[in-house]
């Protein structure tokens, strides 16, 4: 009875005692960690990447037209004549960055990574449902990245019409945005792959016992995030079609009639809709930046509870948050195009569903920050980062107030005040997250820990220096610098004396950058040199940590069985401060019976 | 290693893990065909003169009779595929599914000849904007329909051999392949009224 | 439970009774398609014709989603998910009737 239902064996069964190859291991691998490991990777290597081109960015903004030193006569005449970063070139920066940190940094890593490591084993499944489409999905993001990052090198250089490449000027430009095109088509079928997957594992692999209100918060997030992937990527893989279309076989889907392009009518028949491009693209964007935030909270919330020793505040009402904030966020996306002219009945309407879903969010930040109160609270690298996330969201959030009223959206739509408000959502926010979650799970992947200076080393400069560079855009912003402007906004006379914030934000952002060095060194070095850790370091209760450092094919040496909630911490009368789910009742030495450890 | 569910029913939904799979792969297909049926509505209320586009599209209502015809007896031979199988019967499972790619077949050869009559009046997508999404949506349910095609067939022919190994295996895939063709002929079914008649 | 590896599971289904299903409903589609046709050569608004076509065209698709794809008899969770994908559908549907906004004619 406490056995899990076995289902028959795969037709191509994987005999555990044939050696796979090399290949079949580590590259070709259904297995759900390294799968995992591979999206983790490549979305930190993206991350960089993206990092890297806002950092050229930097510099234009803080000595406009100044050559950039050392570097700068590497990008060739076209894009930096003499080092000096063109107009275009700092719009071509602007948009990869945008849509590198987005597709191929944060979701592979907080979805993919995380998603496929942490899920499977939380719930005590031995892998994925769909092992084989799982590799299937990373595959398909690879070739999506590896699209993207070709586009830099055609001729005439990669997309450079923002994140958002609005029609009509991406119908027409004559950049990479055809292959921007097509490689989203491969990010998004791998996102679409991806959440069926996970959809189905939630739903369908759960150990015996884990039933839907012990399931650990982490969880939660990444089964409704998958729901927004699954159903809201769709409408933008549609408008991409409808976009390749019109750049490729010259239809107007979001042309209108008589447009006219430096003095020449464009010779197309007309007829479409650049407002059209918008709804489909905001339909997929809005829940697209909950796919961004929903795993961190479910990593800060995972983080908390095992460094607070304390259940988490609140969990039932998190849970339900959470699916009220997934079902919310598919009707709101219109906050996005205050500014087009859709009448005040559509502006009421989306201003009062985006009012309503910050009711959520804000219940689980209470949640997680009265789960501090009272609490035993353990410093370490993880719960630093999960600590400094909490205000940095908070700032994230309380600035898209603002945004999402329609009468205050009005001035400060489209400028530096949008790119401070998603920025704090998205770097000290999801990115100090994610950062938790590497130092937490990385002796679950390899066995080893990470050192704690250098974690610390990572941290605070990060923290400062993140405020350094976003807390200065939400003024520039206030006083009406616009966005995408590749002089920084000096030639405009009301931009005077913010703009020359320009230079420490700068300043700030290369700071950050060497502020990285220590994670970096951190974590290659600790896979071979780090601390050997036991199965459970943390000494946490979720299930994944009955598994040995690292788990093998198959995850659990015992099938997982679960008798008890996700937090059983500092349960009255219990020594010690934890009861692991799987521990069966009465059972104080039990927890070690699925452990190698000694 | 197994992944339980593949094949036995989960005790608490009742279904096997590539039942939800399909399921949700085809809500995806739902949202992204949405998505085209919503920029046809918007494309026709946007437009100044949708009728006079629509005829200088000139289109084969017969032809496309034919074709909706086809699809729907092509989903009864899938339909009647999987029920070949519940009755243990191979032989008429691969009539039925050879069937069911047949059809598939003259649906395309049909649609052929739908373009390249509409090439020959020059008539493109970039001719007015209700050709641009009639070749779109029909174009790409017409990728479906090669998909689905691909799928029925390996079912049909190599595929058929997990009978022999795991009959209730192939017995769920070929429903599973069956519900996304049933999905192509219902996409069909809305495309046909809509673009040719309304 | 008995050994299900080399069977199929055809205890709780009635397949002849499926099929005879099968058979009718192919019969009544065969109808409407007719009626589809039939009525585009019939007069009436425009309005209205729209609503007819889309009428029989849902409910077409209604017997293959109910009978071919089994949807009559399915489980709940199923229902759910299609529950929420079909109400997302229609809020996708109404975007694109918000094309009005983009004739409004400001006041000069």
């Amino acid at each position: 009875m406490a056995e899990p239902a076995r289902g028959l064996s795969e037709a191509h069964a994987e005999h555990h005692h044939e050696e796979l190859s090399f290949w079949r291991q580590y590259v070709f691998s259904t297995d759900h960690k390294v799968i995992g490991i591979q999206y983790a990777v490549t979305g930190l290597a993206f991350l960089l990447f993206g990092f890297c081109l806002m950092m050229l960015m930097r510099w234009q903004l803080a000595y406009p037209d100044q050559p950039l030193p050392l570097i700068g006569n590497l990008f060739g005449p076209n894009r930096a004549p003499g080092g000096v970063i063109l107009p275009d070139f700092y719009n071509e920066l602007g948009a990869m960055h945008g849509t590198i940190m987005v597709f191929l940094g944060v979701v592979p890593l907080a979805v993919g990574g995380f998603g496929n490591f942490v899920l499977p084993l939380q719930i005590g499944a031995p892998d994925m449902a769909f092992p084989r489409m799982n590799m299937l999905s990373y595959w398909c993001l690879f070739l999506g990245g590896v699209t993207m990052l070709a586009s830099f090198f055609l001729p005439t250089g990669a997309a450079a019409n923002g994140w958002t490449s609005y029609s009509p000027l991406a119908d027409i430009a004559l950049n990479g945005q055809t292959a921007w095109l097509i490689g989203m088509i491969f990010l998004i079928t791998s996102s679409l792959l991806g959440a069926i997957n996970f959809i189905t594992t939630a739903i369908q692999l759960r150990a015996p016992g884990m039933s839907w209100m012990r399931l650990p918060f982490f969880c939660w997030s990444q089964l409704v995030t998958a729901f927004l992937l699954l159903l809201a990527f769709p409408p933008l893989e549609a408008a991409g079609v409808l976009q390749l279309m019109d750049r490729v076989a010259g239809t107007s889907f979001f042309l209108p009639s008589g447009l006219v392009i430096g003095g020449q009518a464009l010779e197309v028949s007309g007829g479409g809709n650049p407002l059209l491009w918008q709804h489909l693209f905001w339909f997929l964007a809005h829940p697209e930046v909950y796919v961004l935030i929903l795993p961190a909270l479910g990593i800060v919330a995972e983080v908390v509870a095992n460094n607070t020793r304390k259940p988490l505040w609140g969990y039932r009402s998190m849970v339900y948050s959470l699916i009220f904030l997934g079902f919310m966020s598919f009707i709101v996306w219109a906050h996005h195009m205050f500014i087009t002219g859709m009448g005040t009945v559509m502006s009421s309407f989306f201003q009062t569903t985006t009012m309503i879903i910050s009711i959520p969010s804000v219940v689980i930040l209470t949640a997680l920050i009265i789960s501090l109160w009272g609490a035993s609270i353990r410093i370490n690298t993880p719960m630093l980062f999960a600590l400094g996330f909490l205000p940095m969201f908070g700032i994230g959030g309380l600035t898209g107030l603002p945004l999402g009223l329609a009468a205050a959206d009005i001035p400060l739509h489209d400028t530096y005040y949008v790119i401070g408000h998603f920025h704090y959502v998205v770097a000290p926010g999801t990115l100090f997250a994610l950062f938790a979650g590497i130092y937490y799970w990385f002796p679950k992947a390899t066995g080893r820990q990470m050192n704690e200076f250098l974690g610390k080393l990572h941290f605070w400069p990060s923290l400062i220096f993140m405020n350094g560079i976003f807390f200065p855009m939400l003024i520039q912003g206030l006083n009406g610098v616009s966005r995408r402007l590749a002089d920084g906004g000096i030639s405009y006379d009301f931009a005077g004396e913010v703009a020359g914030l320009n230079r420490m934000m700068s300043v700030s952002a290369w700071c950050l950058g060497l502020a990285q060095i220590p994670f970096l060194i951190n974590f290659f070095v600790s896979i071979k040199s780090g601390k050997k850790a036991s199965d459970n370091p943390w000494q946490s209760t979720t299930v994944e940590w009955m598994a040995p450092s690292p788990p093998p094919h198959g995850n659990f040496l015992t099938a997982p069985v679960v008798y008890r909630g996700p937090y059983e911490y500092s349960v009255p009368g219990q020594q010690p401060d934890y009861i692991p789910q799987c521990q069966p009742p009465g059972d104080a030495g039990g927890r070690r019976a699925a452990t190698v450890e000694t | 290693m197994e992944i339980p569910y593949t094949v036995e029913a989960h005790p608490e939904t009742g279904l096997n893990n590539g039942k939800i799979g399909i399921w949700l792969f085809l809500t995806s297909e739902v949202m992204l065909f949405g998505a085209l049926f919503a920029t046809f509505i918007m494309l026709r209320i946007g437009a100044d003169d949708w009728a006079h586009l629509k005829a200088e599209a000139e289109l084969n209502i017969p032809l496309a009779t034919v074709n909706t015809i086809v699809l729907i007896t092509s989903s009864v031979t899938m339909v009647m595929a999987w029920a070949s199988l519940m009755r243990r019967q191979l032989d008429r499972y691969r009539l039925f599914m050879l069937a069911t790619v047949g059809f598939g077949c003259v649906f395309l050869v049909i649609k052929y000849f739908e373009y390249t009559a509409k090439f020959a009046h020059h008539h493109y997508p970039s001719t007015n904007t209700f050709l641009a999404i009639y070749f779109t949506m029909t174009g790409l349910h017409a990728l479906h329909v090669i998909g689905g095609m691909a799928f029925n067939f390996y079912y049909a022919v190599p595929g058929a051999k997990l009978w022999h190994k795991n009959p209730q295996w192939l017995t769920d895939r070929v429903e599973h392949s069956g519900l996304f063709w049933h999905f192509v002929d219902l996409v069909w079914i809305f495309l046909f009224p809509v673009f040719y008649l309304l | 439970m008995s050994d299900s590896h080399h069977a199929v599971d055809t205890h709780h289904v009635d397949i002849d009774k499926h099929v005879r299903t099968y058979i009718l409903v192919f019969v009544s589609l065969m109808v409407l398609t007719v009626a589809t046709v039939g009525v585009y050569y019939i007069h009436m608004s425009p309005a209205v014709g729209i609503a007819v076509a889309l009428f029989i065209a849902s409910i077409k698709a209604g017997l293959v989603a109910c009978f071919f794809m089994h949807l009559i008899d399915e489980k709940k969770l199923i229902y759910w998910v299609l529950g929420l994908t079909m109400f997302l559908f229609f809020v996708l549907l109404f975007t694109g009737m918000m094309a009005r906004a983009a004739h409004q004619v400001l006041p000069t």
